[in-house]
């Protein structure tokens, strides 16, 4: 009998798992071939017929396992924070040249609009030499660390869309965001926690709202789950009230004896898979509060983040994402808002350092904590918003600039980056790319590359074709890695 | 051979001296162009393949251009892309593509060829584009006949014999019909979306009747929730929800839509017409209320409010949503793909793609007015009100208009009247002036008059005929004289003089009320409208200012007499103060019949104009009208009645339901190819029209309008629309589609199952006039859809994802049918059908993520426990519960909802306050309706929960359960919050906490949101 029930199991494993597979059209192919040759997995292999977020091997070995973006919702002013332009500020109040317009298209901008010299004042760090603004003494004292990217490119200069851009790859609606796909293609490591972990803060969430760690047409276990503030970061994660932990734990129980009398009874392999997400939502009952309890981390460490553990800040959600990462969460990502200053009621002279205050010591912090906990080798930290600002000002009544799409930074760091080094160069008003472009799509190429996958294999069947992050384009930017 | 020949053309045309050849010269396309393309050219723009769209392989293909622009401006070669490609003009690679470019000489013919106006361009009709497919899809729909079995023991119509005529070829047998119990539930979740009641239950699991179960597949066809369950479906296509999108994600009002499209399967609106009314149901004859709103599917589009967006953009991808989502949804193709470039496996070339957009090119955005019958008889009455009360300003206006020479609009008349005001002031010829006292006067000739040795009181009697038409105001003006001492005007040594009071009287000695005055200067303490008080003891008097100066004070009549030409008057002025002759000493009346308003303001604004250089009138002109329409009590009284009743039918326009619709334009828009997708990069012009691939337009339709297109598309020919839709059905009912990719019925997608029974279905499914129902019930009549889904080990191993129809599938419910059903379990559900959409509790904090906070207030009563497609829809954050259990994100059509199974779930159904409250409400029921005892009250449960009852096992699993939960409460204050929610007084508090709790693990069971 026992052993009936043993062999019935693993049967319907089995059939599961190739349930899965057909069904869903994973764009895996080499990862289950890998698998079933007996290949070497990087990554302890786990079943996915009860668990969809099980690890799964990569493409190849990757550099780092997880992946930390900050994402500054609203488009930061490279101009003001890192990439000062000596030539822009001679000819700040000129009319930019028409070469430089002439088929552009902007939010709010006239063609004839005047150039705006850089607000702030900027020296060289480290010893790379990095030139930084005044804004950011915290991220200056980390430039070693720190890889730039001068020249990204965007297609769409409207913020929905662009941070739709940003994270799926298409403007429109519809597709997995980034860390969806990496999920679906590699799982996670977090055993109690969800595998994509979305944080916010900011006077207002980003715009575009959900769709931006959505899981799109992608099978929905993989979409980005928003951890709230408070000791309850995800949405009905407490018992009800008047249930004490132990009923908590017979209900479990009764459920999952209930539920395995009907899978003997009808054979269905998806109970097995409830019963297991009921045993993951039990466990990520007492997990998630745990990870939201700071009472644990150092007085050090709270002064190096700058945060007041019993306030919402991005500085908090920095530290969370530490301690995401530590329990194997794969994809963490901040939004911070806001960073749109188009001068009037966001303008650069106040609002700006206002905000930039906000994330300067913890963006910094973040990665020496990681560095000084040897985490930092394993993770990817990615810092920018979906477009930066353009070199002419806005004419309103206080300063600013519009949105600007053709060249802008981001900065990474963490493992398998180059450390202190700069990509790109822009034209001397900071106009255009002039040297290695790097287009959004290559940007996604590069982090899937740098979580071993080949963002060309990583698809999924949709609608009759073949779907990827980076849509039919992206190249990973070789200059960047380490 | 001919290449000689046209090389020995060419030199003598080169030679330029052959005009005797000149015919000759000409050259002639198919004898001497097609053969360079042929050679060199039609590779890639030929039959096999039209690269950037382009065919070069008969003159009519090369007509139609491709996809940049037209090929050829006969007479211009300059201008014609053809050309340019040969010799890398404009920004074209230069063509043949990487390969060596033509002959000098084959270029000059193809040149010489388009000069001379290209012969047989005007001749050639344009070529329809042929395409040849052999896939299956696109091929009429068949009419097989059902394979004759050996057994029909399982056979109840002929979807069983098509079913199991394959299960015979594989050695396979259908799996038995499911017990009576199952099959109630099964049928209540497809059809309805509810559960059946227990009675309802035992009822049917007791009829022995031979139709039972026709009976009851009638009865549930017939109920109005059939509508709300496959509505739903169709919403999810229509990508329906109740914002905008984007990220500000406005709410919006499209809801009597959704009432449509849940009316519309109630009523069996046949499937055709339902198509038809949603695309085009304003182009329809007449159209009716509803056939206006069905348009709304196609305004489920997003629209992006954000700030600096280019309005055209985001109009065209939304044309361009219309068109994908018509392809996705009723054709089973991608088309959307086409967007930017020609489909790469399906015959579908970009051209095509833009032929369909501009048949939804042509629509306006309107909202449609749904007034109730009140509101069309209030609104009648509240406009009727707002012109009277317009009308009855124009008419007072007109008649204080109506003097000769001064009907033109107010400005103008200030401006004249500033600038000349004597040509509006008729000095008056006095009959006869005299005083109370012992004053006399001299008339002076210019129409004043002087007094003569006045007393220090004095009134004088001015008597006159009124010499303008209306008379509407009366100028005096104190004039200065030598003769005064001091100059005057008055008869003080300053000049000053008051004037106490002033009336006008007819001769009869009835007065004429006077009801306004101003000065050109008064000093303070005397405004001129003290002359207006009857107050014997104010006054008004010109100290101060340049003294010595003649004054004047306007009198303005008021509305409500009519003083006519020739009327005999009398102006009376009343003049006493101090112990001098504070009296005016030479004076004169003017009269005017401008019109009143303008009297006042026009001589303050003058006073203004005079005293300040840079007063610049123009600039003023608003304010000043403003002034005087606001002078005028009457005409503000007027003004006010326009006001309030405009008001009042705001209000009510506010509170009349509107709905968003699609209109055709008057102007047409005319679409160009967008190369790569990009709107502004336009190509060639485009007509309306439909894919070659598909059924011909009907005789004498070219450029097809909405309406042409959707009767094209529903057309009995069409071989898509049919089997698209009897494939989805099939997919609701058995969890997958005959045809896998229900969406892509392309060359990519997966071949039917069974490709004879999807045919049938779609011929029985025309054949049936289109009827939702009676496919539906066609369907689950059947044997295969009657089978048990419990997986047989050996069906099992071949066959997981249930391919072969050998058994039926346990399906995982619908997120929305999630929620009805434990509503509905817990008694508390409310059967409210239609209207605005309804805010059930959710959980805190879920707008946190938003840019914009929305609007959701709670609702406390029975919208409370409404069914889920009636919940309020916001785009950017969706009702939490509703994506947890893969609803789709309604931002573009989705067909078909992925089944996820999630730790978020589990935590959703055990935690969520809403869902404690149905445990609560289902805890109630088992306690009331259910025996009296343990065992009797959980077979209870299960009945009402799973329409069953449940086996020896699960009531000993669940008794342990109730008892442990019993024990563990027993004395415990954490008893009391759960225990004192469930009302039942007679039953102790921990009891009742400890069924709220198994009422909890019911409703967390797998089998609870399983159809199975």
């Amino acid at each position: 009998m026992m052993t009936n029930t043993h062999f019935e199991q693993a049967a319907l494993r089995e059939t599961t798992r190739r349930h899965f597979f057909s069904d869903c059209r994973l764009g895996l192919g080499g990862i289950a071939l890998a698998n079933m040759l007996g290949q070497q997995s990087l990554f302890a292999e786990r079943d996915r017929t009860t668990n969809p977020l099980a690890p799964q091997q990569a493409h190849f070995p990757p550099k780092v396992k997880n992946v930390i973006y900050l994402f500054m919702a609203g488009g930061p002013s490279q101009f003001e924070l890192f990439n000062p332009k000596p030539k822009l500020a001679e000819l700040h109040g000129k009319v930019i040249p028409e070469s430089f317009v002439e088929g552009k298209r902007f939010a709010f901008l006239k063609k004839d609009a005047q150039l705006l010299g850089p607000r702030y004042k900027f020296q060289q760090y480290g010893e790379s030499g990095r030139t930084m603004s005044e804004l950011v003494p915290h991220m200056a004292e980390i430039v070693d660390d720190m890889a730039f990217i001068k020249t990204m490119k965007t297609d769409v200069f409207n913020h929905g869309p662009a941070k739709l851009f940003m994270n799926t790859g298409s403007p429109q609606f519809g597709r997995p965001s980034m860390g969806a796909w990496v999920t679906y293609g590699i799982g996670s490591q977090a055993e109690s926690l969800p595998g994509f972990v979305v944080l916010q803060s900011g006077p207002r969430g980003p715009r575009g709202g959900t769709p931006l760690w959505g899981s799109g047409f992608l099978p929905t276990s993989y979409q980005g789950v928003p951890f709230l503030n408070g000791k309850n970061p995800i949405l009905n994660l407490s018992s009800p009230e008047g249930v004490s932990p132990e009923q908590q734990g017979d209900f479990v129980s009764a459920v999952k004896d209930l539920n395995s009398l009907r899978l003997s009874a009808t054979n269905d392999p998806e109970i097995s898979t409830r019963i297991a997400s009921y045993e993951m939502a039990y466990r990520m009952q007492t997990s998630a509060p745990e990870m939201m309890d700071l009472s644990g981390e150092t007085k050090e460490t709270l002064d190096m983040y700058g945060v007041d553990p019993n306030k919402p800040s991005y500085a908090r959600n920095c530290l969370y994402a530490r301690r995401l990462i530590e329990k194997g969460v794969r994809f963490v990502q901040l939004y911070h808002t806001d960073w749109d200053h188009h001068g009037g009621g966001q303008n650069l002279e106040k609002n700006l350092p206002e905000v930039v205050k906000q994330v300067d010591q913890s963006s910094a912090a973040l990665i020496k904590d990681l560095k000084q906990r040897g985490l930092l080798k394993d993770t990817l930290v990615i810092w920018g918003g979906e477009f930066g600002r353009t070199p002419q000002g806005e004419p309103r009544e206080s300063t600013g600039r519009d949105h600007h799409i053709d060249a802008y930074t981001l900065w990474m760091a963490g493992g398998g980056v180059k450390p202190g080094i700069s990509i790109g160069e822009t034209d001397e008003i900071g106009y255009n790319a002039i040297e290695d472009p790097v287009h959004v799509h290559d940007f996604q190429a590069t982090v899937l590359h740098l979580l071993g996958l080949d963002h060309k294999k990583l698809t999924f069947r949709f609608q009759g074709r073949d779907f990827r992050l980076t849509d039919v384009h992206g190249h990973v930017i070789e200059k960047l890695l380490s | 051979m001919y290449r000689q020949l046209l090389i020995f053309a060419t030199a003598l045309a080169l030679s330029g001296s052959l005009s005797a050849f000149a015919d000759d010269n000409v050259p002639n396309y198919e004898r001497d162009i097609l053969p360079i393309f042929k050679e060199r050219c039609t590779y890639c723009h030929g039959e096999n393949e039209q690269k950037s769209g382009l065919s070069l392989h008969a003159l009519g293909h090369l007509k139609r251009g491709g996809d940049r622009a037209v090929s050829v401006v006969p007479g211009k070669s300059e201008e014609s892309l053809l050309y340019k490609a040969l010799v890398e003009a404009g920004d074209i690679p230069k063509m043949p593509l990487d390969d060596d470019p033509l002959s000098k000489a084959e270029i000059d013919i193809v040149k010489r060829w388009i000069d001379a106006g290209a012969p047989g361009w005007k001749e050639t009709p344009l070529a329809r584009r042929i395409v040849k497919t052999d896939h299956w899809s696109f091929q009429p729909i068949a009419d097989p006949t059902p394979p004759q079995l050996s057994d029909s023991s399982r056979v109840r119509n002929p979807i069983d014999q098509f079913v199991q005529q394959k299960l015979i070829n594989e050695n396979l047998s259908p799996s038995p019909e499911a017990d009576r119990r199952t099959l109630i539930r099964r049928l209540s979740l497809d059809l309805l979306g509810l559960l059946p009641e227990p009675k309802e239950v035992e009822a049917f699991a007791n009829d022995t009747k031979p139709d039972a179960y026709e009976q009851l597949v009638d009865r549930l066809l017939e109920s109005p929730h059939f509508g709300e369950r496959w509505g739903r479906h169709w919403l999810d296509a229509a990508r329906y929800a109740d914002s905008n999108g984007y990220t500000i994600d406005g709410a919006r009002s499209i809801w009597p839509y959704r009432d449509w499209v849940i009316e519309a399967f109630n009523r069996d609106l046949p499937f055709d017409q339902f198509i038809i009314e949603q695309l085009a149901g304003d182009l329809l004859p007449e159209p009716t209320r509803e056939q206006l709103v069905a348009t709304g599917f196609h305004r489920n589009t997003l629209i992006n409010e954000e700030g600096g967006t280019d309005k055209e953009q985001f109009r065209v991808e939304a044309v361009v949503d219309r068109v994908s989502t018509t392809g996705t949804v009723l054709m089973g193709l991608t088309v959307g793909c086409a967007q930017c470039h020609t489909h790469k496996y399906d015959p579908i070339t970009q051209r095509e793609f833009y032929e369909m957009f501009a048949v939804f090119n042509q629509c306006d955005e309107p909202y449609l007015d749904l007034p109730t019958p009140e509101q069309d008889i209030q609104k009648a009455e509240l406009t009727a009100q707002v012109s009277a009360a317009k009308q009855a300003l124009k008419e007072y206006t007109s008649l204080a208009n109506k003097e000769d020479s001064i009907k033109t609009d107010s400005w103008k008349v200030i401006e004249q009247w500033l600038s000349s005001p004597e040509r509006f002031w008729k000095p008056t010829q006095l009959a006869k002036v005299s005083a109370q006292g012992t004053t006399t006067f001299e008339d002076l000739g210019d129409h004043s008059w002087l007094a003569v040795k006045p007393e220090n009181h004095e009134t004088y009697i001015l008597e006159f005929d009124a010499n303008v038409g209306i008379l509407s105001g009366l100028r005096l003006e104190a004039l200065t004289h030598d003769r005064i001492p001091g100059k005057g005007p008055g008869y003080t040594p300053h000049g000053n003089f008051t004037l106490n009071n002033v009336r006008l009287e007819k001769a009869d000695g009835t007065e004429i009320p006077l009801v306004r005055a101003v000065a050109d200067h008064a000093q303070d303490g005397g405004p001129a409208e003290n002359a207006l008080d009857d107050d014997p003891k104010s006054f008004w008097a010109i100290n101060g200012g340049k003294i010595h100066t003649s004054k004047e004070i306007q009198f303005e009549l008021g509305y409500d007499v009519t003083v006519t030409k020739g009327a005999k008057l009398r102006l009376i002025l009343e003049q006493a103060y101090g112990t001098t002759p504070y009296v005016i000493g030479r004076f004169r009346l003017s009269q005017t019949s401008a019109p009143r308003d303008y009297l006042q303001v026009a001589l303050l604004q003058r006073q203004k104009w005079e005293q300040d250089e840079k007063f610049d009138l123009k600039q003023k002109s608003a304010e000043i009208q403003k002034q005087i329409k606001d002078l005028d009590p009457e005409h503000k009284r007027l003004q006010q009645a326009i006001q309030t009743t405009e008001a009042q039918l705001k209000n009510l326009k506010a509170q009349i339901t509107r709905s968003m619709i699609l209109r055709q334009r008057a102007q047409p828009r005319t679409t160009h190819v967008h190369v790569r997708g990009d709107f502004l990069r336009q190509g060639v012009e485009v007509n309306a029209n439909v894919p070659a691939v598909l059924h011909d337009l009907p005789e004498g339709v070219d450029a097809p309008n909405r309406r042409e297109f959707a009767q094209w598309l529903m057309s009995p020919q069409n071989p898509l629309t049919a089997r698209v839709t009897v494939n989805r059905f099939w997919q609701r009912l058995f969890g997958l589609g005959i045809v896998e990719t229900e969406n892509d019925f392309g060359l990519q997608g997966s071949l039917p199952t069974h490709p004879e029974l999807l045919d049938w279905l779609s011929r029985e499914f025309m054949d049936q006039g289109w009827s939702v129902k009676s496919i539906l019930k066609t369907i689950v009549m059947s044997h295969t859809y009657r089978q048990s889904s419990r997986i047989h080990s050996d069906i099992l191993k071949d066959d997981p994802q249930n391919r072969r129809l050998a058994r039926q599938s346990r399906i995982r419910l619908d997120a929305e049918i999630i929620r009805d059903v434990a509503l509905d379990a817990a008694g508390l559900l409310s059967d409210k059908m239609g209207g605005p959409g309804v805010y059930p509790p959710q959980p805190e904090g879920i707008y946190v993520l938003t840019q914009v906070k929305k609007k959701w207030d709670t609702d406390t009563g029975p919208d409370r426990y409404r069914r889920g497609v009636y919940t309020y829809l916001w785009r950017s954050s969706p009702y939490p519960f509703l994506p947890t259990f893969d609803a789709p994100s309604p931002t573009m059509a989705c067909t078909r909802r992925p089944r996820s199974n999630t730790p978020l779930q589990a935590l959703t159904l055990a935690n969520d306050a809403a869902f404690i409250e149905m445990a609560q409400g289902l805890a109630e029921r088992i306690l009331k309706e259910g025996p009296d005892y343990q065992e009797g009250r959980i077979r209870y449960a299960w009945e009402v929960c799973f329409s069953r009852e449940p086996n020896e096992e699960e009531l000993n699993r669940m008794s342990r359960f109730v008892s442990q939960q019993k024990e563990r409460l027993q004395g415990a204050e954490a008893a009391s919050p759960l225990g004192k929610s469930v009302d039942s007084d007679k039953i102790p508090i921990a009891d009742r906490a400890a069924w709220l709790l198994t009422a909890r693990v019911m409703m967390n069971l797998d089998e609870f949101i399983t159809r199975e």
